[in-house]
C-alpha cells in the first residue's frame, strides 16, 4: 500500500464519518460544521486527483461561500444557540429503504459503466491548466451552450433575489 | 549557482545531497524538505510579526504625536517580547457553556488561514513554496477559511456579543471580497495566468501603471479585509465590547492578535506581488537574491501606507462602509474589468508605450466619470453631518417664575 492509498482511505473515512454526523447531529450548527468538514474532505480528494483548480474552487465556493451562507441562515432563522432537536422523524425507516435502494442501484450502474472497465491514462500537465478549461467553456463545439444557459439561470436567480429583497417605496411619496 | 547569488536554493541543494547521502529515498527527501521549508516559513513569519507589532506601535505613536513603546530595550524594541511572555503566562479561562471544539479550533484556524497564503508567494525568482497554476484562487479561498474561524469563534463562545461581532465581521469580509475578486481578474488578464510566479514574471512594468484604478480598489479592499481603520468595525470596541474574540484569554487571544497583524503584512505582500511587480527590479537576473530585498522593500512601503491610513483616518459608520462597497467599489470594479479588457484587446499589440498610454487614459476617464457621478449623487442627496441647533441652558432662557428649579 502506497502513501497515497493510505491518505485516500483516511480521507474517505473522514468524509463518510462527517457526512454521517451531519445527518445525525442533534445541534443544527454542529451539523453545518460537520458538513464543512465533509466538503473539505472532498477538496482533498480533488487535490489527490491532481485537479488543483477544482480543489481550490471547492474550498472557495463551498467552504467560503455556501457553508457560511448555510450557517448564517441557520443562525438567523432559528434559535440556533439553544435548539436541540431530534434529527429524525417517523418516516426515517421508509427513507432509509428508499435511499438504500437508490444507493445500490447507483453502485451497480456505475460498476457496469463501460468507461470504468478500462484504465484511463492520466492527463498530461499541459491539459490540466485553467486555460484548457476556459477554452472548453467558451468553445461553441464543446460547452459554450451549457455555460451560457447556466449564466442566464444564475442571472435570473440574482435578479429574483434582488427583487425579493428590494424595499418598495410606499405609494404617494 | 553560487552561494552569494542565490543562497536559499544553494542551501536546499546542499541539504538534498546530504539527505540522499544518508540513504534517504528521493521522494522522502522531497517530503522532508517541504516540511522543513513550511516550518521555517511559518516560524519566520510569526517571528517577523513580533517585530512588526513593535514597528506598528512605534510608527502609530509617532503618527498620533505620542512616543509609542519606549521602556523595554532601546527604543522599546523588546516591548513585544515582554508582551509575549505576559500572554504566555496568562491563565486560560474557559467560560461556562462554550462549545469546546469550535472554541479551541477558531484561533488556530485564523492563524493557519493567513499562513497558508505564504505557501504560494514567490519571495524571489527561485524561492517560493509551490508554483501552482491557481495561486490567486488559493489566496481568496483561504480567506474563506479565515471567515470560518471568525464564525467558529463567535458561535463557540456562547455569548451574544461575540455572535453579533462575528456576524458583523463576516458580513464585512464577504462584502469586500466581491470587488477584490473582480479586480483580481485584471492582473490575470494581463499575465494570462493565475499562478503568482507567472504574474510576477509578466510585470517587467508593474501592473499599477497599466491599471491604477484596479490597484486602488484592491488596496482599499485589502485594508477592509484586514478589518483595520477606517474599516475597523470588526473590532468596534465602543459597540460590541471587542467583537468576536471577547471570550478568549491568554494565548488563544494572542493567536487572534497575531493573525490580525500577520494578515495586514500578508496583504501588503500580496498587493506587492500582484500590482507592484513582486521581486522584479534592476539586476535580479544575475543576482536572484536581490529579488527578495526588492519584495521586502516594496512590501514595507505598502505596509507603511496602510499604517498611515490606519492611524490618521477616522472610522466609517457601518452603513457608510457598506455603501462604499456596494455602491462605489463593486460597480467601479465591474466597469474597470470591462474597460480594461476592451481597451487592451482593441489596441495593436507589440507597442508597450502605446498600450500603457491607452490604458492610462482609459483609467483616467473611468476615474473622472466615477468621481463626477459620486459628486452628482452627493449633490442630490446631501448628507447632514451636523445636527440641528439645540437650545442652551442659560439663566435668561429659563421659563418665567423659575418653576421647576429646586431651591
Amino acid at each position: 500500500m502506497t502513501g497515497i492509498q493510505i491518505l485516500f482511505i483516511v480521507n474517505a473515512l473522514v468524509i463518510i464519518f462527517s457526512a454521517v454526523m451531519t445527518v445525525t447531529a442533534r445541534h443544527m450548527i454542529h451539523a453545518a460544521l460537520w458538513f464543512v468538514l465533509a466538503l473539505l474532505g472532498v477538496a482533498v480528494v480533488y487535490a489527490m486527483l491532481e485537479a488543483g483548480f477544482f480543489a481550490v474552487v471547492q474550498v472557495l465556493i463551498y467552504v467560503g461561500a455556501i457553508a457560511i451562507l448555510i450557517i448564517f441562515a441557520v443562525m438567523l432563522t432559528r434559535r440556533a444557540l439553544e435548539d436541540q432537536e431530534k434529527p429524525f422523524n417517523r418516516a426515517s425507516l421508509v427513507t432509509l429503504l428508499i435511499v438504500g435502494i437508490v444507493f445500490v442501484g447507483l453502485i451497480l450502474s456505475i460498476r457496469f459503466w463501460p468507461l470504468l472497465q478500462s484504465t484511463t491514462v492520466p492527463l498530461s500537465p499541459d491539459q490540466l491548466t485553467v486555460g484548457t478549461l476556459g477554452l472548453a467553456l467558451t468553445d461553441p463545439q464543446q460547452f459554450a451552450l451549457p455555460f451560457e444557459v447556466t449564466s442566464i439561470l444564475l442571472l435570473a436567480a440574482m435578479i429574483g433575489a434582488i427583487y425579493i429583497a428590494h424595499e418598495r417605496k410606499e405609494k404617494g411619496k | 549557482m553560487s552561494f552569494i547569488q542565490d543562497p536559499i536554493p544553494w542551501v536546499i541543494h546542499w541539504l538534498e545531497t546530504l539527505l540522499i547521502g544518508w540513504g534517504l529515498s528521493e521522494s522522502l527527501t522531497q517530503v522532508v524538505l517541504f516540511v522543513l521549508g513550511a516550518g521555517l516559513i511559518s516560524v519566520g513569519a510569526m517571528f517577523f510579526t513580533t517585530m512588526l507589532i513593535w514597528a506598528e506601535r512605534k510608527i502609530g505613536g509617532r503618527f498620533q504625536d505620542r512616543l509609542g513603546p519606549n521602556r523595554v530595550g532601546p527604543w522599546g524594541i523588546f516591548q513585544t517580547f515582554a508582551d509575549m511572555l505576559k500572554i504566555f503566562t496568562k491563565e486560560y479561562i474557559n467560560p461556562v457553556g462554550v462549545d469546546k471544539v469550535p472554541f479551541n479550533l477558531a484561533p488556530v484556524l485564523s492563524v493557519a488561514a493567513v499562513l497558508a497564503i505564504w505557501s504560494v508567494i514567490p519571495f524571489s525568482q527561485t524561492v517560493f513554496g509551490t508554483d501552482i497554476s491557481v495561486g490567486l484562487l488559493i489566496i481568496i479561498a483561504v480567506g474563506g477559511l479565515g471567515e470560518m474561524a471568525i464564525i467558529l469563534a463567535g458561535f463557540g463562545s456562547n455569548n451574544k456579543y461575540a455572535l453579533l461581532g462575528a456576524f458583523r465581521a463576516v458580513a464585512q469580509l464577504i462584502s469586500y471580497e466581491v470587488p477584490l475578486v473582480i479586480v483580481l481578474l485584471i492582473p490575470v488578464m494581463f499575465s494570462g495566468s493565475m499562478g503568482l510566479n507567472d504574474i510576477v514574471a509578466a510585470q517587467k512594468i508593474p501592473f499599477i501603471i497599466y491599471a491604477p484604478v484596479a490597484c486602488v480598489i484592491f488596496f482599499i479592499c485589502s485594508i477592509a479585509e484586514n478589518g483595520r481603520a477606517p474599516f475597523d468595525l470588526i473590532e468596534a470596541d465602543s459597540e460590541l465590547v471587542a467583537g468576536y474574540n471577547i471570550e478568549y484569554s491568554g494565548l488563544k487571544f494572542g493567536m487572534f492578535f497575531v493573525a490580525d497583524f500577520l494578515h495586514a503584512f500578508t496583504s501588503a505582500i500580496v498587493f506587492t506581488t500582484i500590482f507592484l511587480g513582486g521581486w522584479q527590479g534592476p539586476g535580479v537576473e544575475e543576482m536572484p537574491v536581490l529579488g527578495g530585498f526588492y519584495l521586502l522593500l516594496k512590501t514595507l512601503v505598502v505596509y507603511f501606507m496602510m499604517l498611515a491610513i490606519r492611524f490618521t483616518v477616522p472610522r466609517f459608520r457601518i452603513d457608510q462602509m457598506m455603501a462604499l462597497n456596494w455602491k462605489v467599489l463593486t460597480p467601479l470594479s465591474l466597469v474597470a474589468v470591462l474597460v480594461t479588457a476592451v481597451v487592451d484587446k482593441s489596441i495593436p499589440q507589440g507597442n508597450s508605450l502605446f498600450r500603457i498610454a491607452a490604458l492610462l487614459v482609459a483609467n483616467l476617464i473611468l476615474w473622472l466619470v466615477a468621481d463626477r457621478m459620486i459628486t452628482a449623487f452627493r449633490k442630490r442627496h446631501p448628507v447632514q453631518v451636523v445636527s440641528n441647533k439645540r437650545p442652551l441652558a442659560r439663566p435668561e432662557r429659563l421659563p418665567a417664575g423659575g418653576e421647576g428649579i429646586s431651591q
